[in-house]
């Protein structure tokens, strides 16, 4: 009998939910006497703290975060300077049940097992059952220390510091014009704007194309597609300047006359939309979606003459050498292709050249006028780098990382220079040295990514078209009158000497 | 040059193609990222492609061990996945998971002759997922602290750990985007490509 009298008095003394007898008043009992009924007769008793949810059972806490313990923000109702439990909220009771029940999982029934599966592959993706996860111990070192993450670099660069060594002519970091380019297309694949011989400026604005005029100042709508969902994907001058070459989005290739404001051809032969167009005298080359390249011969009416099949994606970036010997083309396959003028001994198109260190698409694509067989291509977002080939050789002479998405690159007629186009997230164009590849200049302007570029006639200027729906004329190539005379000199001189011959 | 396309693909070879294709994956995966500095990565041509590999002794002999591994268990059809865990050294939190689901059709142990499918057709597909490896640049969050990385390999439950591999946890992330990529096949393995990023918190 002794033995439960000693149990019944030990769960009595664990319970500890009635005062404990005879004790020493607690300090906040004599705080509160002191105090008197001074500061709130609340103060009192210890507070309830909320919140009394918890227990030691194995119920999954709805908090993870949370430790779910028993500390609580502590009262500062007076009367209490610590936090003191309540034990006769607790449910003792329960947490000792499930504290010394046994775990017996052989109770489980099969549908709570086939649920409890269902939850673990839920969690863990997978069949914890059925695979293990290895690891190989030994993990080679981190980057060491000081290493920022490029990436990081790339997108939190600041304007890069003028070079310390004077420029050589004065560059304005203002363009000379803004144009309003309402609804062009934010698509870096496209080919929006040209600068003809004949100094119009032809912009493609969704479905419409609108040709400027730099010299009066007037603006022309050329045309607008019939249907309202097709739109213009590439516009390209004849080198006379007096026929426009226009892409769309249905996959067809018109020929303009601006003259007459009218269209003359409809040249129908891909499946996707025209990227991009370039011209080669009479030869008039187009760049589909599906990667595939038609040349058309204009003067005939089977204007397709051949396919070139090099791209296994968009081809965005196109252009015949200046001496019309090479075609090159770029990508959205990352992919470089030089292209021959004239079919190789099987009948078909072979490139020469297929350049593929790119990691991102190329739509940039240039050659150079005072070197033969030189080519510049810019990669996009993934890859960031200006590239020069030599051709012939297949050799990468210079590889420049510009920090940003490269949409184009011109070549100056009047300085042995470049200029590119970028994106995120300066949006500017930089003027680079050839060959030394150094910067001479950075325009800054633009307030979104730049789309394209085009050059005037005279070589001056460049016009940037971007995602901010303006285009901006930059004089930045602008020839010292000193040299201008000489260069007009030698043009004039070699023109007279032909006309004593003719005589 | 005609036999090899008429070879057809073995068991052996295939496992072969799919380890050689997480190799430069992953290497491709930790240059886009910048786990490592860019001037430790060389270029190479493979596929078609110029992919970027590592120069780094160690980290090329860490990556070695664990694709010879895999070609191992590839050829034994007992692994099934692999996945490269990109963490914030600072504070341990996976930032990035590119998960590389692998299916195995075991009936290729049999010894039935080789598939009919030509490398060219498999090259084209492990160059256009390469390719969607580093476009993912274009959309993946930032990666602001320095980071490293982690391979983790799941395999059937009843393999013999070997040895200096260790068992580990998932690793997943806690609140996150995927993207599947695109998947290639030899007709004996099948390897699908997922990448899971941590959703950015309300700024």
């Amino acid at each position: 009998m002794a033995q439960f009298l000693f149990e019944a008095d030990l769960h009595g003394l664990l319970k500890l939910d009635t005062p404990i007898p005879n004790a020493p008043p607690a300090r906040w009992q004599r705080k509160a006497k002191e105090s008197g009924p001074g500061p709130s007769p609340v103060g009192v008793s210890p507070m309830k703290p909320a919140n009394r949810s918890h227990s030691s059972s194995k119920t999954p806490s709805k908090t993870p975060g949370k430790s779910g313990s028993k500390i609580q923000s502590t009262p500062t109702k007076a009367g209490g300077d610590r936090y003191i439990p309540n034990r006769s909220t607790m449910q003792m009771e329960m947490a000792n049940f499930l504290l010394t029940k046994e775990n017996d999982p052989a109770e489980e029934s099969p549908t709570k097992k086939e649920q409890q599966k269902a939850w673990a592959v839920n969690l863990n993706g997978f069949d914890v059952e059925e695979a293990k996860i290895l690891r190989l111990s030994g993990k080679p070192q981190n980057a060491p220390e000081g290493y920022q993450n490029n990436l990081k670099v790339l997108y939190s660069q600041k304007m890069t510091p003028g070079s310390s060594r004077k420029n050589s002519r004065y560059i304005p970091s203002m363009p000379d014009r803004i144009l309003d380019a309402p609804e062009i297309r934010n698509d870096y694949y496209l080919n929006l704007i040209d600068w003809s011989s004949q100094n119009f400026l032809a912009v493609a604005l969704d479905n419409s194309v609108y040709l400027w005029n730099h010299a009066s100042g007037e603006i022309i709508q050329l045309l607008q597609m019939e249907h309202p969902d097709v739109y213009i994907s590439s516009v390209s001058w004849i080198k006379e300047g007096n026929y426009l070459a226009v892409g769309t989005s249905s996959a067809e290739v018109q020929l303009w006359d601006i003259q007459q404001q009218k269209r003359l051809r409809n040249m129908t032969s891909h499946c996707a939309r025209v990227g991009a167009l370039s011209w080669n005298s009479y030869i008039l080359s187009s760049g589909a979606r599906t990667g595939h390249i038609h040349h058309h011969d204009v003067r005939v009416a089977e204007h397709h003459v051949a396919t070139l099949a090099g791209h296994t994606q968009e081809v965005c970036g196109l252009k015949w050498s200046l001496d019309g010997r090479y075609l090159a083309s770029g990508g959205n396959d990352n992919l470089v292709n030089v292209w021959p003028c004239t079919q190789g001994g099987g009948g078909d198109f072979v490139p020469v050249q297929t350049f593929t260190q790119h990691q991102g698409a190329v739509k940039a694509v240039a050659w150079c006028p005072w070197q033969m067989n030189v080519l510049a291509t810019g990669g996009g977002t993934s890859d960031r780098h200006i590239r020069i080939w030599n051709v012939c050789s297949g050799a990468c002479l210079s590889t420049v990382d510009a920090h940003s998405q490269v949409c184009s690159i011109l070549w100056s007629t009047n300085y042995k220079e470049f200029i590119s186009g970028h994106g995120f997230a300066q949006n500017q164009l930089v003027l680079w040295k050839y060959p030394t590849m150094t910067k001479v200049a950075e325009l800054q302007g633009h307030t979104a990514r730049i789309l394209n570029l085009t050059m005037s006639p005279d070589g001056t200027t460049v016009a940037s078209a971007a995602a901010d729906e303006t285009l901006r004329l930059w004089r930045c190539f602008e020839m010292d009158p000193i040299k201008k005379k000489e260069k007009e000199k030698a043009n004039n001189s070699k023109s007279s000497i032909i006309h004593q011959s003719i005589r | 040059q005609l036999s090899r396309e008429h070879q057809g693909i073995t068991l052996r070879g295939s496992a072969e193609l799919v380890a050689e294709f997480f190799s430069y994956g992953i290497n491709s995966i930790l240059y886009q990222r910048g786990i490592y500095p860019p001037e430790t990565f060389t270029r190479v041509q493979k596929y078609g492609l110029t992919l970027l590999v590592t120069t780094d002794p160690k980290l090329a002999n860490y990556l070695n061990n664990v694709t010879e591994q895999m070609k191992e268990w590839l050829y034994k059809c007992i692994v099934q996945r692999l996945v490269v865990v990109i963490s914030s050294i600072e504070s341990s939190e996976v930032l990035e998971r590119w998960q590389f689901d692998i299916e195995c059709d075991k009936t290729a142990k049999d010894d039935n002759g080789p598939r009919e499918k030509s490398q060219k057709a498999i090259q084209d597909e492990i160059r256009s997922v390469i390719r969607q490896i580093t476009a993912t640049v274009t959309f993946l969050p930032l990666l602001e602290s320095a980071c490293a990385f982690d391979l983790l390999i799941y395999t059937d439950k009843d393999l013999v750990v070997p040895e200096k591999w260790e068992e580990s946890r998932p690793q997943f992330i806690a609140n996150s985007e995927e993207v599947r990529l695109r998947s290639f096949t030899t007709t004996i393995h099948k390897v699908n490509t997922s990448v899971a990023y941590k959703k950015d918190s309300v700024p």
